[in-house]
């Protein structure tokens, strides 16, 4: 793609000092999303996914902060911009879709209050075409009668509904870039669907970019079209959601795949990844994944952790699977 | 799909009759009871110059032969009835009763907004701002903590009496009593706020709201303070009966209410003098009325915390 990418996050590096020793969450990522593009990000648990995001849209809470690396959006770095600027241009640029659509709104503000709230605050126009504009907003993400539901409060709304209504909050004021932090986790797996297509249908019409962060990988299967898997505040792997998920390079990848329930898939035990993520204080020399690896060798647990521009470019491991078999196309 | 009819609101009186709280209150007999008695009460200090048979304050209808009228007799020299009887000068208690709680009424009422309005606004930038801000107001409060809220309220009393020139002392009587009991009050309001406060502004919704790009008090007030105030108000009602208790002491401790312009306090101060030699009615019907409001505004102040209260629910 030739055009400058809605986000594009170069080495970014977020630290958290603390009494023994500084912490590195997001130890220096780097990805693009384009205009009507969809990037998965995945990860277990205190992988860096959600601090990803919210260095981007600038919600981290000290004492955490970002140390180096750039953020930029449509070209323009935003990472050392503070105060009225940096309000400014949050909401307007991006937007926000949190896990938990019950605390994501007000409680005490009908939902039609909330939306023409953001709307008159970016988009400056008069109350009343405000209010028009929220009734599109709630109509566009499938709310029926949207014109009668308006003065409804949150508790009034089922959750998916709910989470309807963040969306359309996150997007009417028309951001480039809405980040999506784990929008389907609280839902029930029917309505999990429905607002997976929802948020795919707005990315393709309204062409905004979207960070996915999320830990499931049916969802990224779904909706994404790249995906980067964290490990450790690293990237592991960063590639074609085709691709990636088809023909994971990186164990950890392979190995999230192989642990990931299926319906259709027998009563075989589940294979797990051994072990659990190590904590960020004390993370191995060498590649952080090694200790869990099945493929470890000399070299991964000797090397200093290997990052994608030092290995193929898609996964940060030493041997990425799949490798030979590819040395053995090439020849 | 299928349009779905807008369902017709019902009036706000209706939606509020229908309220869980309406129920709640329905469905507790000590709530009812207790309410009924501080509307009365509140009435007839609203209504005193309509209802009290004697105007107490006007010495031109006191009559000094009518002294130590017991209640609900003839006075033996005049033949004038009273009800709860009179106290040295003549004047009828029921009617300085009815006066008297304007005054404790209207001193409780003002501290309790005073320290509510004055406590909400630093607990809401404490918590929402915290560092510095936040150190400093809460460390005042901890501080003022440490003496008895009666003994802050006698002190800022005390350099307030020496600030104003004699002339005006019994004017501003009044107006003093309200910062002195509204500054010693404001404390557990702060506390509670800023409590309420480091909770919600964790809360998704006002990191959305941050994200919108509104300003820190634009936050505060639409999205903070309302979902802070159940507490608030709970607090608000028992402060009521503290802040007219604490009148009341005050005022009994000859610091407060003027006797030319006696509230509930002064009252008892003024009939304990008589206590011992019999005339018990000058002491006891304001106390006893101090006791009914006291009593009644904290029991619904009771009812309406764990009304309030869904863990209880």
């Amino acid at each position: 793609m030739t055009d400058t990418p809605v986000l594009s996050v170069r080495n970014l590096v977020v630290e958290i000092p603390t009494r023994r020793g500084i912490l590195r969450p997001v130890d220096n990522v780097s990805y693009d999303i384009h205009a009507g593009e969809i990037l998965g990000v995945v990860g277990e648990s205190g992988a860096g996914k959600s601090m990803t995001g919210n260095a981007v849209i600038g919600l981290l809470d000290r004492p955490a902060r970002i140390t180096s690396g750039e953020i930029l959006l449509s070209g323009q770095p935003i990472h050392n911009l503070k105060g009225e600027a940096l309000r400014r241009l949050r909401g307007k640029k991006m937007g926000m879709i949190f896990q938990d659509p019950l605390t994501s709104l007000n409680p005490l503000l009908t939902v039609g209050d909330q939306l023409t709230e953001t709307i008159l605050e970016h988009l400056g126009v008069s109350q009343q075409q405000a209010r028009e504009r929220a009734i599109a907003a709630l109509e566009e993400v499938g709310i029926p009668a949207a014109r009668s539901r308006i003065d409804s409060y949150p508790h009034e709304f089922s959750g998916g509904m709910r989470q309807r209504v963040v969306i359309a909050l996150a997007l009417c004021a028309e951001p480039d870039l809405v980040i999506a932090d784990e929008p389907t986790t609280a839902l029930d797996v029917s309505v999990q669907a429905q607002i997976v297509a929802l948020l795919k249908r707005l990315c393709r019409e309204r062409g905004v970019a979207v960070m996915l962060v999320t830990h499931d990988m049916g969802v990224i299967a779904e909706a994404a079209d790249r995906v980067a898997v964290m490990y450790a505040g690293r990237l592991a792997e960063l590639g074609p959601v085709r691709e990636v998920l088809t023909a994971a390079r990186h164990p950890y990848t392979s190995g999230l795949m192989a642990s990931t329930p299926l319906a259709s898939q027998g009563h075989e035990r589940l294979r797990q990844i051994p072990g659990a993520m190590p904590r960020l204080g004390n993370l191995p020399d060498g590649c952080a994944f090694h200790p869990r690896c099945d493929y470890a060798q000399d070299r991964c647990r000797r090397d200093p952790g290997p990052t994608l521009e030092t290995c193929d470019g898609r996964a940060a491991c030493w041997f990425p699977l799949g490798a030979e078999r590819k040395q053995e196309v090439g020849a | 799909m299928a349009e779905i009819q807008p369902e017709i609101r019902p009036s706000r009186l209706t939606r509020a009759w229908d309220s869980d709280l309406a129920w709640s209150f329905r469905h507790a007999p000590v709530a009812v009871v207790s309410a009924i008695v501080v509307l009365v009460l509140i009435a007839g200090a609203l209504l005193a110059p309509l209802i009290a048979p004697h105007d107490p304050f006007n010495p031109a209808t006191l009559n000094l032969m009518n002294g130590f009228t017991p209640p609900g007799q003839a006075n033996q020299f005049t033949g004038d009835l009273f009800l709860l009887g009179t106290d040295d000068q003549g004047r009828d208690v029921f009617s300085t009763i009815l006066y008297g709680m304007r005054i404790s009424l209207f001193v409780g009422f003002s501290a309790v907004f005073l320290a509510m309005v004055l406590g909400v606004i630093l607990g809401l930038l404490a918590g929402y701002l915290g560092g510095w801000t936040e150190t400093i107001i809460m460390r005042i409060a901890d501080v003022q903590l440490t003496f008895p809220a009666i003994l802050v309220a006698m002190l800022i009393f005390g350099i307030a009496k020496g600030i104003t020139p004699p002339a005006y002392r019994d004017q501003m009587a009044i107006w003093v009593l309200i910062l002195a009991i509204g500054l010693s009050d404001w404390v557990q309001f702060a506390r509670v706020v800023r409590g309420a406060t480091l909770v919600e502004k964790n809360r998704e919704y006002v990191q959305a709201a941050k994200l919108i790009g509104r300003s820190p008090f634009a936050i505060m007030l639409r999205h903070i303070l309302p979902n802070v105030l159940n507490p608030v108000l709970v607090i608000a009602t028992i402060s009521l009966a503290l802040a007219i208790i604490a009148e009341a002491t005050l005022s009994f401790l000859g610091v407060g209410a003027p006797p030319t312009k006696p509230s509930l306090g002064t009252l008892i101060r003024i009939g304990q003098e008589f206590m011992f030699s019999g005339e018990w009615w000058i002491l006891f019907f304001p106390a006893a009325t101090l006791l009914a409001l006291a009593l009644s505004i904290n029991l619904l102040g009771d009812w309406l915390r764990d009304a309030l209260n869904p863990r209880l629910r």
